[in-house]
């Protein structure tokens, strides 16, 4: 067999070659292609979940020196589905005083923007649900809608701890959107386009190893805090400290509608290591992607696998900081940082360097920035433990 | 394509009509969020896509977030029903009905320039060079003003904490 005859493409033209031997022509077929299209992409992705928790929770486990679920079938694999049978039978209780109907809208609406955000990502070139040349907005706004399902479910559930993780998932992910937003405009610079296939495509360079985190490695770090942040993530946990406020704004769901919370986490995390994947990752580029197509689903799952696996180390082993160390972390130094590297970055693609000067520009230019950067702060953090050991024992001289 | 414009635009008209009826000051501000959306949902019929990717980060996820936390700060927490009525309703009446027949008027008379052309594939590129090119003096006069906003919010926050 002849693999670099594979073509995913090929496999939709077949496709398409098919229904209409059937006698079934453009209108109804594109309808056809979008709603199968839609569909695909919703059971790969709520599958998908299944997995991702016990994946999750082993990492977390091996991390912590510990076993994990081993007990529900081989190496716990059937540990998550035997947990979703549970919360599927268990009794679905609304609290009385709760506002019935945005109580129940709300774990809807926090799946429905994860999943929605599925459809620019681009598994293999071509392959992507809608190739919008809005990708990367499009992917912001669905994403701001996160904070909206936890809003309501936090104000709906009539319940103080509710209420108060809701206020924190507004102080939260709106303030970390702009340093994920600015970290995401890099790239999209670099590479002149918003298509999400476009932005895989533009790291094709050294045989498909010309990944934008080589050069970029600031806007890439950056990116992954704002990651940790938007995703609800430890150290960033912030809206559902267990220690702090019970459960954040979920604390009233029970059974499938806190499932549905549960996957929306889950899935959130992986779709951001998608995007991740695609913007500084190189997506689905690889070595001999260019002759063998069908090996880009394979890069973009093993890569998107690979930071999945990156966040959970850094959930299984940071302590949770406090609400006002994540603002200050957010608007002290995240938003300055990545404001001051998409303004180089501007200058430097406008003065236009020849090929490998440009990169090695921009590259001298991230570490700059992040070296200075985390100067800066360990000098500032030096001086605040300081201060604080001072406030206790005052015959310390001043710093 | 008459269809689907017809059911968004049931959809964006029904909550729209539920901003303004519920009882219930955050119920509103949700059907207002589900007419931001519709309005969104139209924008991508008419193919433009950057325009409503902006509603939906702009209205959605910054201006309904803005009122929906006004709400949650400002009321008692649930279970007090505003009513939809106060004296100034028939004011408020009279100027959205004034409000809508201005519309109508300038819609039905004004001869809108329309170019009989496809949308151009690369109009994200186009505004955008277009927003840093000729009209690059208006962009930043519109950034100007917001963060003469930004200032002013934070120097009214800062100023309340000083008297205490």
């Amino acid at each position: 067999m002849d693999w670099s005859q594979i073509d995913l493409r090929m496999v939709g033209a077949l496709w398409n070659q098919a229904w209409q031997n059937a006698g079934i022509t453009p209108p109804l077929l594109t309808v056809i292609n979008w709603v199968v299209a839609a569909v695909v992409l919703l059971l790969v992705g709520l599958n998908m979940v299944i997995g991702l928790i016990w994946l999750e929770r082993k990492i977390a486990a091996r991390i912590q020196d510990r076993l994990g679920p081993n007990r529900v079938g081989p190496f716990g694999l059937l540990q998550t589905v035997a947990d979703a049978l549970k919360l599927l039978t268990k009794e679905d209780i609304t609290p009385t005083e709760a506002d019935r109907i945005t109580y129940n809208l709300a774990p809807a609406l926090a799946v429905f923007h994860v999943l929605m955000t599925l459809a620019v990502i681009p598994f293999a070139d071509g392959v992507i649900g809608a190739d919008l040349n809005v990708g990367v907005l499009y992917i912001v706004a669905f994403g701001s809608m996160g904070s909206m399902a936890a809003l309501m479910a936090g104000w709906a559930s009539n319940n103080k701890y509710a209420l108060v993780g809701g206020f924190r998932v507004v102080a939260q992910l709106l303030s970390y959107e702009i340093p994920l937003v600015f970290a995401m405009m890099i790239p999209v610079l670099v590479a002149g386009t918003m298509r999400m296939n476009g932005l895989a495509q533009a790291q094709g360079q050294f045989g498909g190893l010309g990944w934008y985190v080589w050069v970029m490695p600031c806007a890439f770090f950056i990116f992954l805090a704002a990651t940790l942040a938007e995703g609800e993530r430890a150290p960033f946990d912030l809206l559902e400290a267990e220690s702090e406020i019970v459960a954040g704004f979920n604390i009233e769901y029970s059974g499938m509608k806190f499932a549905w919370f549960f996957l929306a986490f889950f899935l959130n995390s992986w779709v951001l290591s998608a995007i991740g994947t695609t913007l500084f990752l190189g997506g689905w580029q690889g070595p001999f992607v260019d002759r063998i197509p069908a090996l880009g689903v394979v890069y973009f799952f093993a890569k998107t696998m690979v930071m999945f696996w990156v966040l959970a180390w850094i959930r299984a082993t940071f302590p949770r900081l406090r609400i006002d160390q994540m603002m200050d972390f957010c608007w002290k130094f995240l938003v300055p940082l990545a404001l001051v590297l998409l303004v180089g970055t501007a200058i430097l693609l406008k003065l236009g360097l020849p090929s490998p000067f440009d990169g090695l520009a921009l590259l001298v230019w991230n570490l700059v920035l992040l070296i200075g950067g985390f100067w800066l702060l360990g000098k500032a953090q030096h001086r605040a433990v300081y201060a604080s050991k001072r406030a206790f024992t005052p015959q310390l001289p001043r710093l | 394509m008459p269809i689907v414009f017809l059911i968004l635009a049931l959809f964006t008209v029904v909550m729209a009509i539920g901003t303004v009826t519920a009882r219930n000051l955050f119920h509103a501000a949700l059907f207002l969020i589900g007419a931001f959306f519709g309005v969104a949902t139209i924008y991508v019929l008419l193919e433009a896509e950057f325009l409503a990717v902006s509603q939906i980060i702009i209205y959605i996820g910054a201006i309904a977030t803005l009122i929906v936390f006004a709400i949650m700060l400002s009321r008692s927490m649930m279970g007090r029903e505003a009513g939809g009525y106060n004296r100034f309703w028939l004011a408020a009446a009279v100027g959205a009905a004034a409000l809508w027949s201005l519309l109508a008027w300038v819609l039905t008379t004004v001869s809108f320039p329309v170019v009989n052309q496809p949308v151009p594939a690369d109009a994200i590129f186009q505004i955008g060079t277009g927003l840093v090119g000729p009209y690059v003096i208006p962009f930043e006069v519109a950034s100007i003003l917001l963060v003469v906003a930004l200032i002013g919010a934070v120097m009214i926050a800062r100023e309340r904490h000083r008297q205490r």
